[in-house]
């Protein structure tokens, strides 16, 4: 059974030999010319003259393209129409495309294109949340808000009250391979776009719109991405967009990649945000009501601002039951990047809104901060009787009369549809705050398990004697838990397909809609696939994602990268494979049922063939060996304008504990331990499951810890290179890192019962984050309100803080 | 790395495989550190570690003991000794001479500098020794980060520890004490030590040499003692300093730059203060001695009431920049608790987070 067992990645031969390509190391054709943009130094104002005969006269350069020389659509949004490639004349961000150059090496379009003169009008730009609120410069009318139950009411009449706020920064992909596009100019004005993103259906949907041709002109290929981490949903849009035109405008083809420093300053990361709190607890520590306030700083663009804002929102309870509960959310518009997507799409920045009030709560009432986090857990799956069959309202059809040709309907960014109609499921225990019966909730028993194979308890008496003897040196230890929905909650995008071909030798090819970023997604369908046919999966072969074999994909995002296409894939080989039975079985004069396909055999009646055998005798039968799949999430149901419904198909959990110790006079501190308990159902790869957890665990950390963007009071992103950018190093990891999965079935239908594992492990590094809050704990009695990253300079504040 | 999982999207995979392979050839099992200059976003190292660990026990493959290929580059002045340096900068003073170019690199990479007039000076292997003279250790300009920080593990391990964290294998190899000097750069982290020191820097131009205390070769930012067709020929310092401490401060312990850098060494006779040096890098637009705080403490007995009394000193001595790296006030914040983290640590007590293990 190919399933379940911990094959290595397709490519790690590959990989490990330099022989993987990526965009960039496709070979062109001779003639291909090379890409800059020229960026805006200041963050906002107006362009008054752009005087660009030096950078036309450099060695090398080919052409200069500018807003006006652009054929069709100006426009690289994902999602309001509101990104233009290059500046139509007004300055949105320092590092915005100004001008494209077109040359005939990589150095000499980026050489020539610092040499324009740019003459502006300054404005003074909105760069922080508190600039953006004062001007009131914001995505939507006004802030949005979901209310569960009477949170005023119950505040009011709290035994135990908490408010404060913290500052989440955001976080820069630093995927290792940057951005990058090459675009190949075809007959006819068609034009096959090689593109290292997430999302080619986007990219197909943009360099249509930006040659003004239907989406059959363009066929958009992706083979793999040397990382991806969000980045490369929307923001790729750009080169590839730019690629296509300037392959048009010339006939060569057209390639480009970022320098680092470009791809820091130029694309869009994390969203950071504030987060005001105020809670009420019983003198037991179970919460009864909480007030968040999110602001989020979106950068210049809409993006997919929304969606990220709303998953925040959607993770405002992580864990919790939550009585009563109001969440505000305020989508501000400043002039920086314009954040996007990141690995958890804002779910990381609404849990850490309650894990702190978990923590505040615990310092407040003096209890142990696990203990009080697990008593206000959801109930037990077991206790709600269980699973996802638990009543819910019907999926209905999306109304979709409302939708424009020109929408973007496959981004995560497109306008949410009106009309679903939700049932509203009455509020109080048990359901989210958006109304979502929660009936698969296993962090009890996940927590339990480990909170006994770390020995947490004990260690933390230990670290208590040890502080005590300690005047510079302080350890802390923190457990936390994930909740993390699964599903896109724009609706529509959870569908996949899938092309399968069986060749008469047995061997498979393969294509789903998802990308190769890392993640092990095509070595998991791949093995999907091999179980349904009951072969080897190496005798299945994914080649390049591609808008050619699979149309209007959704990006690979939200997790859902196996979950869509495993199912997709399984539709496409059953297909094949009962015509496959239905050949041999007329043969053989028995029913299909009776065809059994194991082993690389297959067997029907007393006859025993192999798998090529088989396929070879259906070809002979004429019998079509190639199938599409396609496949839906059911049930699910979202109203995101009412913040009520179902846009989750189920829950993927974990927790963590981490162990630090801090240096009270510098800030400087080590992870030294990090235990894992994390629930990828029952897990189609555990060796590629656990390789998601690690890195998941260590970029999250990194998040909360390491890793600070500063932008500079003219709007200027200082750190734009890993010289000043600090990414977790090799010695970052914990130096003892256990990670175990849970290992039971998904109680979703889903593929074989695997839960999707790509985002949820990176917020098991708040674990992390509050171990650090813990060893500032120690220092004195005051609640210290640590704010993330946190940086040595942070840790110091906090220390000085918590002495009081 | 395939059995262990330890590519993931597989970018940096190659680079991993190249320094392990390295790595292994030389026999090191210290992957954190031999690894420190390669970054991977997908798999949190684990996996990637656990691969060089099993590999170490296996043999090295002789193709691993090939020569490596050389290199060529047309117009570029390769000299063999110092005395052909130094006749050809007087002919060329405006050239850029160029060591490790870790520094250079940037210059042309990133900022497409024209570099003019080029020599590289890692060839003069007169300036490549590291001699004992006298009671000073005299490293020549040439000497690479990796052979200084060996030559000094057992007499200086606080400055050969404060080596190990800067750069990784890869730029240590190619870095050297000359050119980390001559840059001059105020977040250098070799000058504070040397400073504290009490080390002498040696200059030559044509046949004329000179020597002057390293302090006083960093004048302003950005601008050393160094005349044109001069250039730094080597440094001396103290063959054994067992009171030296050397604290970099950054956000990252492994490849950062230094928000600040604070370097210690006090001679205590019969526990009063008898000499007291105190640099800090980070700390001003130069390399610079905290001449108030040393004064504050010499002659005062090792205690921590002296070191509670010198903090407001610093405020003299310094007034840092805020940058990206950290403000101003937790610059001069940390500066001072480093100072009593040096009494702290000379007196027994547990300053060190790397050495505290779960």
């Amino acid at each position: 059974m190919s399933v379940g067992t911990p094959v290595p990645h397709d490519s790690a031969a590959l990989h490990v030999t330099g022989a993987a390509r990526y965009t960039d190391d496709i070979p062109t054709p001779s003639g291909t010319l090379h890409l800059a943009f020229g960026l805006s130094s200041i963050a906002r104002g107006r362009i008054d003259m752009m005087d660009l005969a030096a950078v036309r006269a450099a060695p090398g350069v080919v052409a200069v393209l500018t807003a006006t020389d652009l054929p069709h659509a100006n426009d690289v949004s994902p999602s309001n129409h509101d990104e233009p490639l290059l500046s139509d004349g007004t300055i949105h961000y320092l590092g915005q495309p100004l001008f494209l150059v077109v040359a005939d090496s990589h150095r000499a379009a980026r050489h020539a294109a610092r040499r324009a003169r740019v003459d502006c009008t300054e404005e003074t730009p909105i760069l922080t949340i508190d600039d953006a609120l004062a001007a009131d410069a914001r995505f939507e009318d006004g802030p949005v808000t979901w209310e569960k139950g009477a949170p005023d009411a119950a505040l009011a009449g709290a035994p135990h009250m908490i408010e404060g706020s913290i500052e989440i920064g955001g976080q820069e992909h630093f995927y290792l391979e940057g951005q990058a596009a090459l675009a190949l100019p075809q007959e006819g004005g068609d034009a096959i776009v090689h593109s290292s993103t997430q999302h080619p259906t986007e990219i197909q949907h943009k360099v249509a719109e930006a040659l003004g041709v239907p989406m059959h002109a363009v066929r958009v290929e992706v083979r793999r991405m040397g990382g991806g981490f969000g980045g490369k949903e929307s923001q790729g849009n750009a080169l590839a967009v730019a690629c296509a035109v300037a392959a048009a405008a010339t006939g060569r083809p057209c390639a480009m990649r970022y320098d680092r420093d470009d791809d820091m300053i130029v694309t869009g990361k994390r969203h950071d945000f504030r987060i005001a709190y105020r809670a009420g607890f019983d003198a037991d520590g179970r919460i009864v009501a909480v007030e968040f306030i999110h602001y989020a700083r979106c950068g210049w663009a809409m993006d997919l601002s929304l969606p990220v804002c709303d998953r925040a929102m959607l993770h405002a309870d992580n864990a919790y039951d939550l009585p009563a509960a109001r969440i505000v959310s305020h989508r501000l518009r400043t002039n920086t990047q314009s954040a996007t997507a990141f690995r958890g799409f804002g779910g990381p920045q609404g849990m850490m809104g309650i894990e702190r009030v978990m923590d505040h709560a615990a310092h407040a009432l003096r209890m142990d901060p696990a203990e009080l986090r697990r008593r206000n857990y959801y109930r037990a799956m077991a206790d709600v009787g269980g699973g996802p069959s638990a009543p819910r309202p019907a999926a209905p059809p999306e109304d979709i009369s409302g939708q424009k040709m020109q929408e973007d309907v496959a981004s995560r960014g497109s306008a949410p549809q009106d009309g679903a109609d939700v049932a509203h499921t009455p509020g109080g225990h048990g359901t989210t705050p958006y109304g979502m019966p929660v009936t698969d909730f296993i962090l009890g028993d996940m927590t339990e398990r480990l909170l006994s194979t770390s020995d947490y308890a004990a260690r933390r008496a230990a670290i208590a004697g040890w502080n005590a003897d300690q005047p510079i040196l302080k350890r802390g230890i923190a457990f936390s838990p994930v909740k993390f929905g699964i599903s896109f909650t724009l609706t529509h995008l959870n569908q996949a397909g899938a092309l399968v071909h069986v060749y008469q030798d047995g061997s498979v090819h393969m294509n789903h809609g998802g990308t190769e970023m890392g993640q092990g997604l095509h070595r998991k369908v791949a093995q999907v696939a091999a179980a349904r046919f009951g072969i080897d999966a190496g005798m299945v072969r994914i080649t390049a994602t591609d808008t050619g074999k699979v149309p209007n994909t959704s990006a690979t995002a939200a997790s859902s990268g196996a979950d869509l296409n495993g199912m997709a894939v399984q539709a496409a080989c059953d297909e094949v494979r009962d015509r496959i039975a239905a050949c041999l079985a007329e043969r053989a004069q028995t029913t299909p049922d009776h065809v059994r396909f194991e082993g690389g055999q297959v067997t029907v009646g007393g006859e025993t063939m192999t798998f090529a055998q088989a396929a070879q005798t259906a070809y002979l039968a004429r019998v079509s060996l190639s199938a599409t799949g396609f496949y839906r999430t059911p049930d699910l149901a979202w109203d995101r304008r009412a913040g009520h419904g179902r846009p989750f198909f189920y829950f993927a959990q974990g927790c963590a504990v981490t162990e630090v110790v801090l240096d009270t006079l510098t800030g400087e501190n080590r992870i030294l331990a990090t235990d894992i308990l994390h629930d990828a159902g029952v897990s189609l790869n555990p060796a590629i499951d656990i390789g998601q957890i690690e890195g998941g665990f260590v970029q999250g950390a990194g998040w909360l810890t390491t890793e600070e963007l500063v932008w500079d009071a003219g709007g200027a992103l200082r750190t734009h290179a890993p010289s000043t950018y600090k990414i977790p190093a090799c010695s970052d990891r914990p130096d003892r890192f256990d990670v175990a999965l849970w290992d039971a079935p998904n109680p979703a239908a889903t593929i074989y019962r695997s839960k999707a594992v790509g985002e949820p492990p990176l917020m098991l590094g708040m674990s992390a984050f509050f171990a650090l809050a813990d060893a500032v704990a120690a220092c004195g009695p005051h609640h210290a309100a640590l704010d993330a990253p946190a940086t040595p300079e942070r840790l110091l504040a906090a220390v000085g803080r918590a002495r009081g | 790395m395939v059995d262990r999982h330890g590519s993931q999207c597989g970018f940096c995979t190659p680079g991993f495989v190249v320094t392990m392979a390295t790595a292994h050839l030389n026999g090191r099992t210290d992957h954190d550190d031999q690894l420190a200059g390669n970054l991977c976003r997908c798999t949190g190292y684990a996996p990637i570690v656990r691969a060089a660990a099993d590999a170490a026990a296996a043999p090295v493959p002789d193709h691993m003991r090939d020569a490596a290929p050389g290199g060529e580059a047309d117009g570029v002045f390769r000299p063999t000794t110092s005395d052909d340096l130094a006749t050809w900068y007087l002919d060329h003073p405006d050239a850029t001479l160029i060591a490790g170019a870790t520094d250079v690199g940037l210059w042309v990479t990133k900022q497409f500098r024209d570099l003019g007039d080029v020599a590289f000076v890692a060839g003069c292997s007169d300036l490549a020794h590291i001699e004992h003279r006298n009671g000073s250790l005299h490293v020549g300009a040439a000497v690479t980060l990796t052979a200084l920080r060996a030559a000094i593990a057992d007499s200086h391990p606080s400055y050969a520890e404060l080596i190990r964290r800067n750069g990784s294998v890869l730029i240590r190899n190619a870095a050297t004490i000359g050119g980390s000097l001559a840059n001059g750069s105020p977040i250098g982290d070799n000058a504070p030590a040397l400073i504290a020191m009490g080390a002498v820097l040696h200059l030559r131009r044509g046949d004329a040499q000179r020597s002057l205390p390293l302090e006083e070769f960093f004048l302003d930012y950005g601008r050393q003692d160094r005349r044109p067709g001069e250039f730094v020929t080597g440094v001396s310092f103290p063959e054994t300093a067992p009171a030296l401490r050397c604290y970099k401060i950054s956000k990252r312990f492994d490849q950062d730059i230094s928000a600040l850098l604070g370097c210690f060494d006090l001679t205590v006779r019969d526990g009063t203060i008898a000499r007291a040096r105190i640099a800090f890098g980070g700390m001003a637009g130069i390399p610079k001695r905290a001449a108030h705080v040393e004064a504050a403490v010499t002659d005062k007995p090792f205690t921590t009431d002296t070191m509670q009394a010198a903090l407001p000193a610093f405020d003299k001595d310094f007034t840092p920049l805020s940058d990206m790296r950290a403000s101003s006030d937790y610059r001069l914040a940390a500066a001072r608790n480093l100072l009593l983290r040096y009494h702290a640590e000379m007196t027994g007590a547990a300053t060190d987070v790397l050495a505290v293990t779960a």
